[in-house]
């Protein structure tokens, strides 16, 4: 049955006609055209679907878009001002290499985020567990573990983490 | 080497845009008045359709068109064509049955296309699909690859007598057999090349968008070669002329294979498209990919290794059957064959060598290349024996390997299956690997381990695999039906920048980046100023695609090509220009220069004389600078080199864990080590995903899929898999035939890894017996060898 | 999925009134969700608790540490109270899913759905748990009922579960590789002379507990009790991923960890 749902992403506010069954995946690619976040599944696991929602990293192939009424909602988009420079942990990610057909990236980086937030400094075993939510197929994990780890530290030290 | 030039580590130049959210991959892109397309699919492995009705389907809310096989049979649309004719050892060519876009009579897999449904939105579609009622009359389904040929085995296709599409041989028989009368010791060895599923991490998608003004058709398609889509659709399936139809593959989220075919789905909305008068969209979903993407391997293999008392191979023989599902994929037969028992020689000195390969049909997806294509199943068959040979010899297996490596100054050398061998060092690789992994410190490792009640073993492989299938007309004789040339464009522009049109795709290969180097290295153009333009034929003149690790080596060279066309026409510029004669111009540096002297001109200056050609030799050059070449190999090229896996095992629930692996990989030139180093991690855990943890798995009986979600099949996660110790070769062997001196490093984690693991986990259970032991080496399978061996000893 | 009327009550009352019919309770989403997208579930209406306040949140009471319904398994694993008081239930809810997972699930759904290779209705078992509804306290031995179903009425809702402080608990989790579901998950509880073991992702009825390790270890509270120690594999799953006698074997080693790690 179609409603209007409200939300902040990417700091601004938007609202858009939506059915109970949308998902929040749905609203951000289809309603919003926030074609950024993407889908390589059906059942919760790949993790290229990773947004913030009210700043913790969740799979939006998991939530209906109903559930993020007046939340505040961040995806890969909002993380670098458009053409500007990139977010830390974007850039960690070019400068090791942590990405190849660049379809989970989107999802690994949010994802990546999220524990950089809660975790300045995180181990390799720390961010191999972290990731455990995001499937990537071309890399081997090898440089996105180095990226996910440079980034937590170029965040830590000033240079970014205000996403939400 | 300039800091963007050939062997630089120069950042990846699509990187912004992917890690920005601005990529731009197929179901990224909307058509304005799109509609939806779901796929019926049969849910019987095999089952007869006595009828299909659309009635109360067509008038469910938002359907715009329902079609089925016979609406594309009545509209004269053909079947999916296969790309390699094989033959049977008797002469025959094989099996090659018809391969409908949507199935009218006959399922035969569980997954197979029935009809089609477009509709508004796509949960219209879906929820309309729900009322169509198709009858089925089920049939018995065969699954098992080794059952397949047995007699009573139902039957998938009745033009195919024991399931059989081929009986294919390679090599010489009789000498293979004196060798094995001759031998001091056989080491026999069974084992399963277990069945996979490619799972790029963007499912296929397509859109057929027809202009009904001009009558052109667009399809945007999740492809590693729009141009093979648009030859093998237009000419074979829709019969539609090359001039209006465009293929666009925009950004596409890994391959690995799985989307170097022409799919079924490609077609249906290419041509429903006109039917409606709109564009469709079709996406699959992951279950949707798990029984609609050509699958990888499945190969059951008998083998058998000769030596002399010494240990020095005399001969190979090897019996494989291959299940190639219910419908021949497009490059499914020379999987088995051409990819596959030309490699049994490895690289060794093996004289003489005998393979058998029996393609089967089972009522199962179909089977088609998967990273390495035939190369891993050949080097897990030649790896394996060679560890188990070592074993039964009492000799350490890096020594035997050694022992029998082609020496380095035999090269060019030709193997006893076809192949000849253009350069390559293995012992080096073999060394660098050893002493990378501390092999001479293992023993200590294991016994530390032992203390603390692990089981800790050691494996290695050495693999070579062969690049760039080539040359064209040789792969003709051999079957193939298309060529395997690449094609490539160089458009300089007025002032200087360039553009390069490749039929190299790029999925996550960053050719945008190592095309461009090779580009900015050859003309000394900043890198900023040059463009890689792949995937879309109508910018791209033609193209063969990325797959086999083909695209530096074919596509690369094809540049490499067409460069040097711009150079020589540059030089008769220039010399006009500089008022010299055209012999005494070298270009150097980004210059054209008078030799000797300090006259130039800069390659931007030549460049605008090309298009202001108002002091120009007009009468010897045509205005611009524009220059396409073709480039068709001269052989395959080969990388080779060595991996050290080691594992720990927990025997009391018989978890295998990686603590160690390194590779040492001879690619030849390097043109970008930073992006070499990736393709090898993401293909190690690929092989590793092998050989621990994925497999796919039917019901036998029921032809049903049991790995149909992420659930089921396990992808490796980063938890599961180590850090890597990747280094190339210090000895490399550059390439003799392609002017890049590169031959290609896509694949080879994919072939080298699975025996590596696999030898080390045999290596670990050695103590309690185990000899094999097969993929996926599950906790439980280990657990079982350990305690299988154990039961038995204690019997 | 087929579409559905949306529901976001305020109170626990309106929540257990608009369950009704087809109607389905919504807490996190991270099992519902997914089944209504591969169509095993279409409820006519769904009924999310999110807006009901006070769900959430942990306290310590007494000598249980109770865990509104609400409350995430991230929230569960970092929660400095839970950490203190009964670090095994931090440990169990840190691996449970994965980060994303973690930051929505939530305590009740995962008990509610009663998922046999769920980690929660070990923990509940072994550590005596009562589950508290909108109607009445249910004892985790009489909530379980099998496969997917537990002893919760018509418009029952869970509203939290109360933990009793053990002396020693410990969970251990043999994953499934693919799902990281429990193939067997074992936890095991000391509380004085009492010790209780459940075992989760194994049984062919759900989770269970283990009266034979419970019994020796009673006696003998260290890993070496439990040698020899049998599990009957008939009443076990079997599956692609585990035999059922390799569940078995499983499950007295991963009991064994259990009762290490307890120190």
């Amino acid at each position: 049955m179609p409603s209007t749902v409200k939300m902040t992403v990417n700091g601004k506010s938007v609202s858009g006609q939506v059915e109970g069954r949308t998902l929040l995946v749905q609203f951000l690619r289809e309603t919003l055209s926030l074609t950024g976040t993407h889908v390589g599944c059906d059942t919760s696991q790949c993790g290229a679907c990773v947004v913030h929602v009210d700043g913790r990293s969740v799979k939006s192939c998991t939530m209906l878009a109903v559930q993020a009424e007046g939340a505040a909602v961040a995806t890969i988009e909002g993380l670098a001002p458009a053409g500007g420079d990139l977010h830390p942990m974007q850039a960690a990610f070019r400068e090791h290499h942590g990405l190849q057909c660049g379809f989970c990236t989107p999802g690994m980086v949010m994802s990546a985020v999220d524990l950089a937030k809660r975790n300045k400094s995180p181990s390799e075993q720390e961010v191999r567990e972290w990731l455990e939510g995001n499937i990537c197929r071309c890399t081997g994990y090898h440089n996105i573990v180095k990226a996910v780890m440079a980034g937590a530290r170029a965040m830590a030290t000033g240079k970014g983490g205000d996403d939400d | 080497m300039t800091d963007t030039g050939i062997g630089a580590p120069v950042r990846r130049r699509e990187d912004y845009r992917f890690l920005t959210g601005k990529g731009t991959y197929t179901d990224d892109i909307n058509r304005p008045h799109q509609t939806h397309a779901y796929i019926l699919r049969s849910p019987h492995a095999h089952a007869e359709i006595k009828g299909i009705k659309t009635d109360k389907a067509k008038k469910a809310p938002g359907v715009v068109a329902i079609f089925t096989g016979a609406d594309m049979a009545a509209d004269g649309v053909g079947g999916l064509p296969c790309g390699w004719l094989v033959h049977s050892k008797d002469g025959s060519p094989m099996v090659e049955p018809p391969h409908p876009p949507l199935v009218p009579d006959r399922v035969r897999h569980v997954g197979d296309q029935v009809a089609v449904v477009i509709a508004e939105s796509l949960d219209q579609a879906r929820e309309a699909a729900e009322s169509i009622e198709v009858d089925y009359k089920p049939l018995p389904a065969i699954i098992n690859t080794a059952q397949a040929a047995k007699s009573g085995s139902p039957q998938v296709w009745d033009q195919a007598k024991s399931n059989t599409c081929y009986d294919w041989h390679i090599g010489d028989k009789a000498a293979t057999d004196a060798a094995f009368a001759g031998a001091a010791h056989v080491t026999k060895l069974d084992l399963i090349n277990n069945r996979l599923v490619a799972n790029a991490i963007e499912p296929r998608a397509a859109i057929g968008d027809y202009d009904t003004g001009t009558g052109h058709y667009t399809l945007y398609t999740t492809s590693q070669n729009p141009h093979v889509i648009r030859l093998l659709m237009g000419a074979f399936v829709l019969k539609l002329p090359e001039h209006k139809l465009r293929v666009v593959a925009p950004d596409v989220g890994g391959g690995f294979g799985s989307k170097i075919y022409h799919y079924a789905e490609e077609a249906i909305v290419t041509w429903a498209s006109k039917k409606i008068g709109r564009p469709i969209k079709w996406t699959a979903d992951r279950s949707e990919a798990f029984m609609s993407d050509a699958q990888g391997r499945d190969h059951v293999t008998h083998c058998e290794l000769a030596m002399d008392k010494d240990g020095k191979f005399l001969g190979l023989r090897a019996s494989t059957t291959a299940n190639l599902g219910a419908y021949l994929s497009t490059f499914s037969t020379c999987v088995p064959t051409y990819l596959h028992g030309t490699l049994l020689a490895g690289v060794y000195t093996t004289p003489a060598i005998y393979c058998e390969v029996r393609a089967v049909f089972t009522n199962t997806v179909p089977v088609d290349a998967y990273r390495g294509a035939g190369r891993p199943e050949a080097t897990y068959l030649l790896e394996r024996i060679v560890d188990k040979a070592a074993d039964e010899m009492k000799i350490d297996p890096a020594e035997l390997r050694r022992k029998n490596f082609i020496p380095k100054d035999a090269f060019p050398y030709q193997t006893p299956v076809a192949l000849q061998y253009d350069t390559g060092n293995y012992q080096a690789t073999l060394d660098q690997a050893l002493k990378m992994s501390d092999y001479a410190g293992f023993k200590a490792r294991r016994e530390e381990a032992k203390k603390r009640g692990m089981l800790r073993g050691i494996g290695i492989a050495s693999y070579i695999e062969a690049c760039g299938i080539a040359p064209s007309n040789v792969a003709g004789a051999l079957g193939a039906r298309a060529g395997l040339y690449e094609a490539a464009q160089v458009r300089v522009h007025p002032t200087g920048s360039i553009s390069v049109f490749t039929g190299s795709h790029s999925h996550g290969q960053g050719h945008e980046t190592s095309f461009a180097q090779v580009v900015s290295d050859r003309l000394g153009v900043p890198i900023e100023n040059i463009d890689i333009v792949h995937g879309d034929t109508a910018k791209v003149l033609f193209g063969m695609g990325t797959y086999g690790s083909r695209s530096i080596a074919v596509g690369g060279t094809a540049i490499m090509k067409a460069l040097d066309k711009v150079i020589a026409k540059g030089k008769k510029i220039a010399a006009h220009m500089l008022e010299a004669a055209e012999a005494d111009i070298e270009f150097k540096d980004g210059k054209f220069q008078v030799a000797g002297t300090d006259k130039s001109k800069a390659f931007g200056e030549v460049a605008f004389a090309a298009y202001v050609p108002h002091h120009y030799p007009l009468d010897k050059v045509e205005p611009g600078m524009d220059e396409t070449a073709f480039y068709d190999p001269l052989n395959f090229t080969f990388p080779s080199g060595t991996y050290v896996c080691e594992v720990e095992i927990d025997p009391d629930t018989g978890i295998t864990r990686i603590v160690n692996f390194v590779a040492a990989d001879d690619f030849g030139k390097i043109i970008n080590p930073m992006i070499v180093e990736g393709q090898v991690h993401g293909g190690l855990v690929q092989g590793i995903g092998q050989a621990l943890l994925e497999s796919c798995i039917y019901d036998d009986k029921s032809g049903q899929l049991l790995t149909g979600s992420y659930t089921d099949y396990c992808m490796p996660r980063a938890d599961d898999v180590p850090s890597f110790k990747v280094e190339t070769s210090k000895e490399a062997t550059p390439c003799t035939h392609n002017p890049l001196g590169v031959k290609g490093c896509g694949e080879a984690g994919a072939i080298g890894a699975p025996p590596a693991v696999i030898n080390a986990i045999v290596d670990a259970l050695s103590e309690r017996g185990v000899t094999h032991i097969e993929m996926p080496a599950t906790p439980e399978r280990v657990w079982r060898a350990i305690h299988g061996t154990v039961a038995r000893a204690a019997e | 999925m087929r579409d559905f009327n949306y529901q976001r009550p305020n109170s626990v009352a309106d929540a257990a009134k608009a369950l009704k019919g087809e109607a389905k309770l919504m807490a996190g989403g991270m099992t519902l969700i997914p089944t209504m997208k591969q169509r095993l579930a279409s409820p006519s209406d769904v009924v999310d608790l999110a807006g009901v306040k006070d769900l959430a949140g942990i306290k310590k009471d007494g000598n249980a540490i109770v865990i509104g319904a609400m409350t995430s398994h991230d929230e569960v694993a970092h929660s400095a109270e839970v950490k203190k008081a009964i670090p095994a239930l931090a440990d169990l809810a840190d691996g449970i899913g994965d980060p994303q997972v973690r930051n929505r699930g939530t305590i009740g759904g995962s008990i509610a759905n009663n998922d046999p290779a769920a980690d929660y209705p070990a923990g509940c078992m072994a550590l005596g748990a009562t589950i508290v509804t909108n109607k009445r306290k249910i004892a985790a031995d009489d909530f379980f009922k099998g496969m997917f179903e537990t002893a919760l009425g018509d418009g029952e809702i869970i509203t939290a579960v109360s933990f009793p402080i053990p002396d020693k608990a410990n969970y251990q989790k043999f994953p499934n590789p693919a799902s990281r579901y429990a193939i067997v998950g074992v936890m095991v509880a000391k509380s004085g002379g009492t010790v209780r073991v459940a075992v989760t992702g194994a049984g062919q009825s759900g989770v269970f507990r283990h009266k034979d390790a419970e019994a020796a270890l009673a006696k003998s509270f260290a890993a070496g009790a439990l040698d020899g120690l049998k599990t009957d594999a008939k009443k076990l799953n079997s599956d692609m991923h585990a035999s059922a006698e390799y569940r078995a074997h499983l499950v007295g080693v991963m009991a064994k960890r259990a009762v290490a790690a307890c120190g």
